[in-house]
């Protein structure tokens, strides 16, 4: 079967819409579990690997949760297709370079994934849109609960459950939320706020271009330490951070349109101009163009244009949804252009922005 | 400024972590940062990187000759990959892990979800731990026919 006749269609996928969806794009919980007596994916040779998928491919085929879903091995996927997979966060880009002897396995709606031999023998993930880390947690549990029975898993007392890096031991769990944070950045508080995340013992990611400038604002927040903690206390300090950071980017927002109003719609209006009128345009300018368009729409600068169609085109630029569409491999170069033509034609049918109704008068201050 | 892993091309990765409880900044180019896999945001610890580059202080100087007799992993293997070869290797390699995971974590026991299968012998050992605390206790304030009871019944727990 052909993946993209698997993958959730885009523009329905960007409609499933969670609660502080504004600033919370995803909320993710994945657990690390690897299988008792077997060498770790990384130092194993191909039969044991062989083995560790085969064994691991049979018990996951009988939960429930893949019902309808998809388990392959990697190198049934061409490379494109994995490519596709890391834009949608449903595999590591570690996942990607994996072939023989590592497989996958997604839910049928793709809220739950399965990679196996990745870094470890089993990386299982709950992944939904907006702020539900309680409920990805819940679901992923649920998971590993039925896949324990079937698998035995290195576990010892004091340390919980065996990891190949000691960084995941214990818990085995990454909490995270993808956040959408461009008024954080706009009012040059980002670089504080991380650093106080930090010294929650709680990491940020995100790549860091020019200065404080993340690629399309968006930041990951996630824990680090996964021994002495446990689930539950992991996710209420995760879920404690990332309300006070919409609340903060909340804040932030409301703040730019008091004091600089005239900056934010420049640099929203001009972020509208290039994506509209582009002809040939990279993936990195163009999702930076689109994280600052998707504040505009959010702050009414476009009306009854929804979220969702930022959050659509943010996909749709990527190189390997780009690809994905045309049935014969293009150069880079090709990829700018289709992609330009992508976003005029996507746009063509947006009024031109104006000024948020309770904010008529703003530039008059 | 240059970057960390290559000192050649100028950085344009710029990343903060807490490992422990020191603040870590490491600056890579573009091309170490794709090479260390750190240009997607979703799958990596920076403590991972920095083990890889040696840059963890604490492990360097206690580089054994030991090797997991389950997967061949020795200890020069473990610091030069960050990654342990097999669940046997944390028992082979539990004094020097002890300092690397006190760095990197909250504490030096798991607690949290157990798989279901393992509960039983979980409690077990836990109870001998806690046995073999007031055997101690016992020991120091000279209670020895406590301490001889104490012995007896984590002899028969062990046993079990
Ligand atoms: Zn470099
Ligand atoms: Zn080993």
């Amino acid at each position: 079967m052909n993946l993209l006749d698997f993958l959730v269609p885009v523009e329905e996928l960007v409609r499933r819409d969670g609660p502080e969806g504004c600033v919370v794009i995803s909320s993710r919980v994945r657990l690390a579990r690897n299988l008792e007596g077997m060498p770790f994916p990384g130092r194993a040779k191909k039969s044991d690997r062989a083995k560790a998928l085969e064994r691991i491919q049979e018990a996951v085929a009988q939960l429930p949760q893949m019902e309808g879903g998809l388990i392959r091995q990697m190198d049934s996927f061409s490379s494109w297709e994995k490519q596709a997979l890391v834009e949608r966060h449903l595999i590591s880009r570690e996942h990607a370079a994996n072939g023989e002897g590592s497989g996958l396995a997604l839910s049928r709606d793709q809220s739950v994934g399965v990679m196996i031999n990745e870094e470890d023998h089993i990386r299982m993930h709950a992944l939904l849109p907006g702020f539900q880390l309680e409920a990805a947690w819940r679901a992923i549990d649920e998971l590993d609960t039925l896949l324990e029975e079937r698998l035995d898993y290195a576990f010892s007392a004091k340390l919980g459950y065996l990891t190949a890096c000691p960084t995941n031991v214990g818990t085995g769990i990454r909490v995270s939320a993808m956040l959408h944070l461009p008024g954080l950045v706009f009012a040059e508080q980002i670089n504080q706020v991380i650093q106080a995340v930090n010294k929650l013992g709680l990491a940020v990611r995100g790549l860091y271009g020019e200065g404080t400038e993340a690629l399309g604002n968006i930041f990951q927040v996630s824990n680090q330490m996964t021994l002495g903690e446990s689930e539950e206390e992991i996710l209420a300090k995760l879920r404690k951070v990332t309300a006070q950071l919409v609340e903060h980017e909340q804040n932030a927002r409301e703040a730019l349109l008091e004091k600089k109003p005239r900056m934010v719609f420049n640099t929203v209006g001009r972020a509208f101009g290039t994506l509209a009128n582009a002809f040939t345009i990279s993936s990195k300018e163009a999702i930076n163009l689109l994280s600052v368009w998707r504040l505009g729409v959010e702050l009414g600068m476009f009306p009854g244009v929804p979220r969702a169609l930022a959050d659509e085109l943010l996909l749709l630029c990527q190189p390997a949804h780009l690809q994905l569409i045309r049935p014969r491999e293009m150069k880079p170069e090709e990829r700018d252009i289709l992609r330009a033509d992508l976003l005029r034609s996507r746009l063509a049918a947006v009024a031109r922005p104006s000024l948020p109704p309770n904010h008529s008068d703003a530039l008059d201050k | 400024m240059l970057c960390t892993v290559c000192k050649k091309k100028e950085a344009t990765v710029h990343l903060t972590q807490i490992v422990g409880d020191k603040l870590i900044k490491v600056d890579l180019c573009e091309e170490c940062a794709k090479e260390k896999g750190i240009d997607d945001p979703t799958g990596f610890a920076l403590a991972e990187v920095l083990m890889g580059l040696g840059v963890s202080e604490e492990a360097g100087q206690t580089a054994s000759q030991t090797r997991c007799p389950q997967c061949g992993c020795s200890h020069a293997d473990f610091k030069k990959t960050g990654r342990l070869g097999c669940p046997k290797c944390y028992e082979v390699f539990a004094e020097e892990l002890a300092e690397v995971l006190k760095s990197m974590h909250r504490g030096a026991r798991h607690v949290g979800k157990a798989p279901r299968k393992k509960q039983r012998a979980r409690s077990v050992e836990e109870r001998i731990e806690l046995l073999q605390r007031k055997l101690e206790q016992a020991v120091a304030v000279e209670e020895y026919e406590e301490a001889a009871r104490l012995r007896d019944e984590i002899r028969t727990l062990k046993k079990e």
